[in-house]
């Protein structure tokens, strides 16, 4: 496809006619190869990475990868910035890398969520498992990095378990009431269930044994003092509580990772795409130009006037294009125009549920990788 | 006036949207108007008839003494606890365990008296017994009850009710298909004669008529006589004086006459020709001269047959076929034990009468015992076998469990034929398609194998008819110009200017003009004059009318059209649309008719409007009515292979989903629901007319179709963990046990006592509560005690006290949760109840929340079903360029050879709807009237959101991070998850139990049993000479049994422990004994040879 475009623009000339490269460049449809995914019609091509250092040493292109090179290209753009959503440019970095940040953030960075619960009484519809898988889903508005991991053998202590409680209740002859995640009420001095395999000391003065063993209240950290714990949305419903309806429970969240479940992703959703690049292979004027723009549901195109009442298609807004296809759809309109991704441009988005921010959650990730390098590192010396 | 014009010349608009009759239709006529139409018209008209019929009891010896029954009603469900009536709903007999039943009330006049005073006494309300009531009839109290209504009474207003609840199991009475009775049917035998027969069936008896042609003579084989009677003779015998007058009647033409000539050459029992051959017949004061007509009709059409062979009935056509619905059933058990009742009264009264010296009054209204009445008909249904030696039926699983796995299962089971007789039998042509099946009977839902084709199901608008009074339409033929008989001679039977005019199968006479009166016929059925599901169906080839008003035909509404215009007009929908037109006015007012499948013949009937020609008498309302329920389902089902949409009505019974809206209350054996069910993104009118939005089955997955991993071969699925992890596929898995104290014959019972919450057993009785029954919400594992019971050590004898036995008299029953080690179960609700024999019983309900694991079966709507392969993370899932990643992973091989193109058309559509946020629809042939949307305008929104028109999406791996080198055809499809899961079957044994008596492992999985080596799996091991590994399964492993062998005798010893030998206890000496091995099997077949005289000696011989 490609080298048909070529031959379509310059003549047709044997081989041997073709003037020299100059070493240290590729040629055109290498460099293209190299550096962009082309998008054609029926399937992507050239979506692979060329790794290999001496794949262009018979050109006398070195394609290794340098430090110098990386720290001259690389360059981190923020687009967007939102409380828990982000837009930023990645570029000149390799996709594999970018794919580590991604799956980093989905899955290896830790949040706090609700892991335990203590149903106390549960008289509404929804199932004490139902109601806990729920509960666990809930993101939490609190900085996991304050917290420890608390291993099965932990005493849940103020430095590895929050406790929530909840208790709603919908009085007999009311209307149904739903329960949202705003009932969630933080208890920072721990659970205030007691053991109940504990005999009741004969003291009645000591304090009784709860599930939890805090040495001080979470609420005099100066951590949490001024920023109190709590879902990071009031409004998710957890149950509908008809008359006479009651839940009672202690929710115990712990820190996690997302690769064990879901509900400890700092993320709903972290991706990146790359760049889009639309060429124009040839000048596209009047009705066709025309046609083009109308083709494009996001507009990626933008009309030109180039005096005499002819108008031209330029292309303005290359980033939004989806990749719908439809402007090379049919009656050679591939000839004309071509989809390319630039291979080593991200366009990194990171929607955060809410414990950190975004911006915060992919250093953290930044983090993650540089210890794993490290550790690499260390194991292979 | 310019605007009148314009307004003449205007085309007159065509096409009318007659979708909303739909809806009203099923409003008025329910999912199972079928069954609730047979069943209120036997208690309210049936009934009565029947109780008429046999109003008489006598005693034998003396006829004064009498027991008139006057009247007969149905009370309202009710159940006498304790000698308190108390009212009964459905509901409440599915958790009591009692049977939804209602009195059967009779006013009586009868006779009492003593001595020969005799005086006639009236009595008012006598229950003579109970009968089962079908839910949401007439009888049932929730008939005509509002959402709110049925809220309150426990039920789910979405339930369609037409089952019965017997001994708190809801009862389904199948729809039973056979062949129409007391019509012609020309066949041919299995030799290949043609054969005229006709099954009769009256109130009175059962026949079955043949007529046959056999070596080109005509017989007539009846069960009654012996032999086959030559037909000449039958018809002599019944009046007709000479050959000539037979040969008229059946037809003058030479080459009907050259066909009877061999039977006419050829040529006792008046009773048998009068009361059973052709029962069908009424025969007046010894005229058999109808008797005679019929026969010759019979013979005629049957010569007809061999002359022509197109005029050989179709045994499988829809339109000779009659449908019998559980009013039906019910009446006929009904009159059997009534008249076994009544069989039984006078027998007692005889017995009563022949004693010699009475002293108590006679009353003979004591004699009626109602308990006869009521347990046979709650036996029948319970079991469902239906044995009547009156009427000499035998008939076996007509009533089933209602299936209630998911809502349309329910709905699906409800509308479900089986057939009567030939299930084994090889012939493909009761099972093929029939084309008059169309829009009656669904094309799609039959089940694989053994019963496919056999087993159907109704479509969506069928109707099935009840039977009508034949009295006044038999006269209103007559007024409107059919000749009797009476006034023709025989030779006008078959003449060719008239048509013969049968009613339900009875030849009444003749007309000239059949057209007309047709015509005058269907004028009046559309006037509402007579029963809008009498059919009037003019056969031109056989020259006769057949005016059908029998209860079991099928049939559908169809809008009526006036030389191709349909009569519906745009104003008239409007008025459905506001409410002031229902569906039955469509019907008063002549818009809309039924018409029955042998009617159909006589329509002309276009599928649309548009295509409605000069002579179109009918139009179709939908075409995808042709389609049941389950089909209905099915997205685009048009688009796919056929086979496919079939397996889908298999398995769409099987998802899981919402049961009903009282499901948290029921107390089914099993249920599995899904934790999050949704409503499909891709619709079908079908759906949201039977409320599946309501009550889904299923989850809308984001599908990418791609291989992945290598896990995927073979329709596996690979899914997304965290997708999993937020609940899809989340099912609950509830399961019932049930515990009852017993009360015994000497007044002792069982008792539940406090738990031990020290000591032994401790542990295993954690989860009770102090009331000795395992708590709500506690978690159950194996082999935990759920109830602490102890049961009497003496139970017969009587004892002293028995209400207050001492602690020692007692022995533990405890029961203990058989689950498998390591799976757990929690309590979800406790019920306790008094049993119908006063027995306190407890319900348990466990509940097991349960995320998909590899293994678990799940399936789209397109009979594409496939395990779950592998669970991924979601890390390593492909994602989009708008970062959105699948749920789940189907292999595209899965396409190529199924040809469900409606699957892809489902994801486009779903795609489509999510990103405009509409709900698309892929209703059956939807695409012309709108009721679809088209690939087109699927593929345009798709455009229009930005996302390729193919629904092909750039997608990047997961795993490297690179574009992956196709686009991908990614949307969300509507996934179910089936009811197979892995957890329910997975079974590995290494130890385990042993039968008793072969002490070989126990068999399958419940038991926990061993898995067989089986004897062709012997046999390979034998081929591939792995002598040791078969010694190994075969008697290591099984039942090793050592034995002591007398070397001489050859027989079996014993081993003597205190002398430490083996001794032969026939030679009374241990000198000649050999230990050996031997399975424990052969063994026991050695002793029980003895046991029977046989001695097999061991002959052994140094290996």
């Amino acid at each position: 496809m490609v080298s048909a475009n070529e031959e379509q623009r310059t003549e047709k000339i044997p081989v041997w006619d073709l003037p020299d490269v100059p070493s240290g460049n590729l040629p055109a449809h290498l460099e293209l190869q190299r550096t962009r995914t082309v998008c054609t019609n029926d399937a992507p091509i050239h979506t692979e990475n060329i790794q290999y250092s001496g794949a262009y040493a018979s050109m006398g292109v070195d394609n290794s990868m340098r430090f110098e090179k990386f720290c001259k290209n690389f360059r981190v753009e923020v687009i967007r910035l939102g409380d828990d959503e982000m837009e930023f440019d990645m570029v000149g970095i390799d996709a594999s890398l970018a794919n580590a940040f991604r799956r980093i953030l989905i899955s290896e960075l830790p949040t706090m969520a609700i892991e335990n619960v203590l149903v106390a009484n549960n008289t509404s519809v929804v199932q004490d498992e139902v109601l806990a898988h729920r509960l666990g889903l809930i993101p939490l508005k609190v900085d996991p990095r304050l917290f420890n991991y608390k291993s099965e053998n932990d005493q849940p202590s103020e430095k590895n378990t929050i406790v929530f409680k909840l208790h709603s209740r919908c009085e007999k002859k009311s209307s149904r009431i739903n329960v949202k995640s705003s009932e969630l009420k933080w208890l920072p001095g721990g659970s205030e269930f007691a053991l109940s395999t504990e005999k009741p000391t004969q003291d009645s003065t000591s304090k009784v044994k709860t599930y939890t063993s805090f040495t001080c209240s979470q609420d005099s950290l100066p951590e949490f003092s001024s920023n109190p714990i709590a879902p990071t949305h009031d409004d998710i419903t957890l149950a509908v509580l008809g008359p006479g309806q009651e839940i009672e429970l202690e929710a115990h969240a712990v820190k996690g990772m997302g690769k064990t479940h879901a509900k400890w992703s700092p993320v709903a959703t972290a991706w990146y795409r790359m760049l889009p690049e639309v060429i124009l292979l040839q000048e596209i004027e009047d009705e066709k130009a025309e046609e083009l723009i109308k083709k494009c549901p996001v507009n990626v195109f933008d009309i030109e006037d180039i005096g005499k009442g002819r108008k031209r298609a330029t292309v303005a807004r290359p980033r939004s294009c989806t990749l719908c296809r439809e402007c090379i759809r049919g009656d050679d309109w591939d000839k004309l125009v071509a989809l390319q991704r630039v291979k080593d441009h991200f366009i990194f988005t990171i929607e955060s549920t809410g414990a950190l921010p975004p911006d915060v959650l992919f250093t953290e990730a930044v983090k993650i990788l540089e210890d794993k390098c490290e550790r690499v590192i260390t194991e292979m010396s | 006036m310019e605007i009148d014009k314009q307004f003449l010349a205007a085309p007159v608009k065509t096409s009318v949207d007659k979708f909303q009759l739909l809806p009203e239709f099923l409003k008025v006529r329910g999912l199972v108007k079928q069954h609730l139409d047979s069943y209120n018209y036997f208690v309210r008209t049936h009934i009565k008839k029947i109780v008429q019929a046999n109003d008489l009891i006598t005693a034998t010896k003396d006829p004064s003494i009498y027991l008139r029954y006057k009247d007969v009603r149905i009370g309202e469900p009710s159940m006498v606890l304790d000698g308190v009536t108390e009212k009964l709903t459905p509901q409440k007999c599915r958790l009591l365990d009692t049977t939804y039943t209602a009195p059967i009330y009779v006013n009586i006049e009868y006779v009492t008296g003593s001595h020969g005073s005799k005086t006639t006494q009236m009595k008012r309300d006598v229950i003579i017994g109970r009968m089962p009531v079908m839910l949401r009839s007439c009888c049932c109290i929730l008939h005509g009850k509002d959402e709110e209504e049925l809220a309150k009474y426990g039920e789910c207003p979405l339930d369609p009710g037409g089952y019965f609840v017997v001994k708190g199991n809801e009862k389904v009475l199948l729809i039973q298909e056979q062949l129409s009775k007391n019509r012609i049917i020309i066949d041919t035998d299995n030799k290949g004669c043609v054969q005229a027969s006709v099954a009769s069936i009256t109130a009175k008896t059962k026949s079955k008529t043949i007529i046959r042609m056999e070596k080109e003579k005509i017989y007539l084989l009846l069960n009654k006589f012996g032999t086959k009677v030559p037909i000449m003779i039958v018809l002599k015998a019944m009046g007709m004086e000479s050959d000539q007058e037979v040969v008229q009647m059946i037809g003058r033409d030479p080459r009907y006459s050259e066909l009877l000539l061999p039977s006419i050459e050829e040529g006792r029992a008046l009773s048998i020709l009068r009361d059973i051959f052709l029962a069908n017949i009424p025969v007046d004061q010894d005229n058999f001269r109808s008797k005679c007509i019929y026969v010759a009709v019979m013979v005629r059409r049957m010569m007809e047959a061999i002359l022509n062979k197109d005029a050989m009935d179709d045994k499988d056509y829809v339109g000779n076929k009659r449908l019998e619905l559980s009013g039906q059933m019910l009446s006929l058990l009904f009159e059997d034990l009534f008249k076994s009742m009544n069989e039984e009264a006078v027998k007692s009264i005889d017995k009563i009468l022949a004693k010699p010296s009475r002293s108590s009054r006679l009353d003979i209204s004591q004699y009626i015992v109602k308990d006869s009445i009521t347990f046979g008909l709650e036996r029948t249904l319970s079991t469902g076998n239906f044995d009547l030696k009156r009427f000499g039926v035998n008939r076996k699983g007509m009533a089933q469990a209602v299936a209630r796995l998911s809502y349309i299962a329910t709905v699906g089971h409800m509308t479900k034929i089986i057939p009567q007789f030939e299930k084994s039998r090889k012939v493909s042509g009761p099972r093929a398609l029939q084309p008059s099946q169309w829009g009656m009977l669904c094309p799609c839902d039959t089940p694989e194998g053994e019963a496919c084709g056999l087993v159907k199901n109704l479509a969506l608008m069928t109707h099935v008819t009840t039977d009508e009074d034949e009295g006044p339409l038999i006269s209103l033929c007559y007024t409107l110009g059919v000749e009797s008989f009476e006034y023709l001679s025989g030779e006008e039977v078959h003449m060719p200017n008239s048509y013969l005019i049968i009613f339900n199968g009875l030849i009444i006479g003749k007309h000239r003009r059949p057209q007309r009166f047709s015509n005058a016929m269907r004028t009046l059925r559309r006037a509402g004059k007579i029963g809008e599901f009498i059919s009037i169906f003019v056969n031109e080839k056989q020259r006769c009318v057949y005016i059908a008003s029998d209860g079991g035909r099928v049939c559908r509404p169809l809008v009526i059209a006036d030389k191709g215009v349909s009569r519906i007009k745009e104003h008239h929908m409007k008025e459905l649309k506001d409410g002031v037109r229902t569906f039955d006015s469509f019907l008063k007012d002549g818009l809309i008719e039924y018409l029955d499948v042998n009617e159909e013949n006589n329509a002309l009937i276009a599928l649309y409007e548009d295509n409605a020609k000069e002579k179109t008498t009918h139009i179709e309302i939908e075409p995808f009515t042709i389609l049941g329920v389950c089909a209905g389902l099915i997205p685009y089902p048009h688009h796919n292979q056929s086979p496919r949409n079939t397996y889908q009505c298999a398995m769409g019974k099987q998802a899981m989903g919402n049961i009903a809206y009282n499901q948290y209350c029921r107390t089914d054996t099993l249920m599995c629901l899904l934790v999050y069910p949704q409503r499909p993104l891709l619709t079908t009118r079908t759906i949201e007319l039977v409320s599946f939005d309501k009550l889904g089955a299923g989850q809308n997955a984001t599908v990418a179709v791609m291989s992945y991993s290598g896990y995927d071969i073979e329709d596996a699925i690979v899914m997304n963990k965290s997708s999993l992890d937020r609940g899809f596929g989340r099912c609950i898995v509830m399961k019932r046990m049930v515990s009852v104290c017993l009360k015994y014959e000497n007044s002792t019972s069982d008792r539940i006592i406090k738990p031990q919450r020290e000591g032994q057993d401790c542990e295993k009785m954690q989860i009770l509560d102090d009331d000795g029954l395992a708590a709500p919400g506690q978690t159950i594992r194996a082999d935990d005690i759920y109830i602490n019971k102890q049961s009497p050590i003496v139970t017969r004898v009587p004892v002293k006290s028995p209400m207050a036995l001492p602690d020692s008299s007692y022995r533990s029953s405890r029961e203990h949760y058989k689950g498998s080690v390591g799976e757990s179960a929690v309590i979800d609700r406790v019920a306790l109840f008094s049993d119908r024999d006063n027995n306190m019983k407890i319900k348990f309900m466990t509940r097991q929340t349960r995320r998909p694991e590899v293994g678990d079966k799940f399936s789209s709507r397109h009979g594409q079903k496939g395990v779950c392969g592998t669970i991924v993370q979601q890390e390593d899932f492909p994602f989009s360029e708008r970062g959105i990643c699948p749920d789940l992973i189907m292999n595209p091989h899965g396409f190529p050879s199924r040809m469900t193109v409606g699957k892809m058309i489902e994801l486009l559509g779903s795609k489509a709807g999510v990103s405009c946020g509409r709900f698309h629809y892929g209703s059956a042939f939807g695409e012309p009237s709108g009721h679809a949307d088209k690939v087109e305008t699927i593929s345009e929104t798709l455009v229009k959101h930005g996302f390729s028109y193919n629904g092909k999406d750039f997608l990047y791996s997961g795993i490297t991070g690179e574009p992956l080198q196709a686009y991908i055809f990614m949307g969300p499809i509507y996934y179910q998850k089936l009811k197979h899961m892995v957890l329910d079957k997975m079974h590995a044994r290494g130890h385990g139990p042993k039968v008793m008596m072969t002490r070989q492992p126990t068999e399958g999985r419940s038991n926990n049993g061993g898995l067989r080596v089986g004897e062709m799996e012997r046999d390979c091991l034998i081929a591939y000479g792995t002598s040791m590994l078969l010694y190994e399964r075969l008697m290591i492993s099984s039942d090793e049994f050592v034995v002591q062998v007398c070397r001489k005798c050859g027989l079996l010893g014993y081993y003597n422990f205190k002398l430490k030998t083996g001794i032969c206890s026939t030679c009374k000496n241990g000198d000649n004994i050999s230990t050996m091995k031997l399975p424990y099997a052969c063994k026991l077949l050695i002793q029980e040879l003895q046991s029977m005289n046989i001695v097999p000696r061991l002959k052994l011989t140094e290996a």
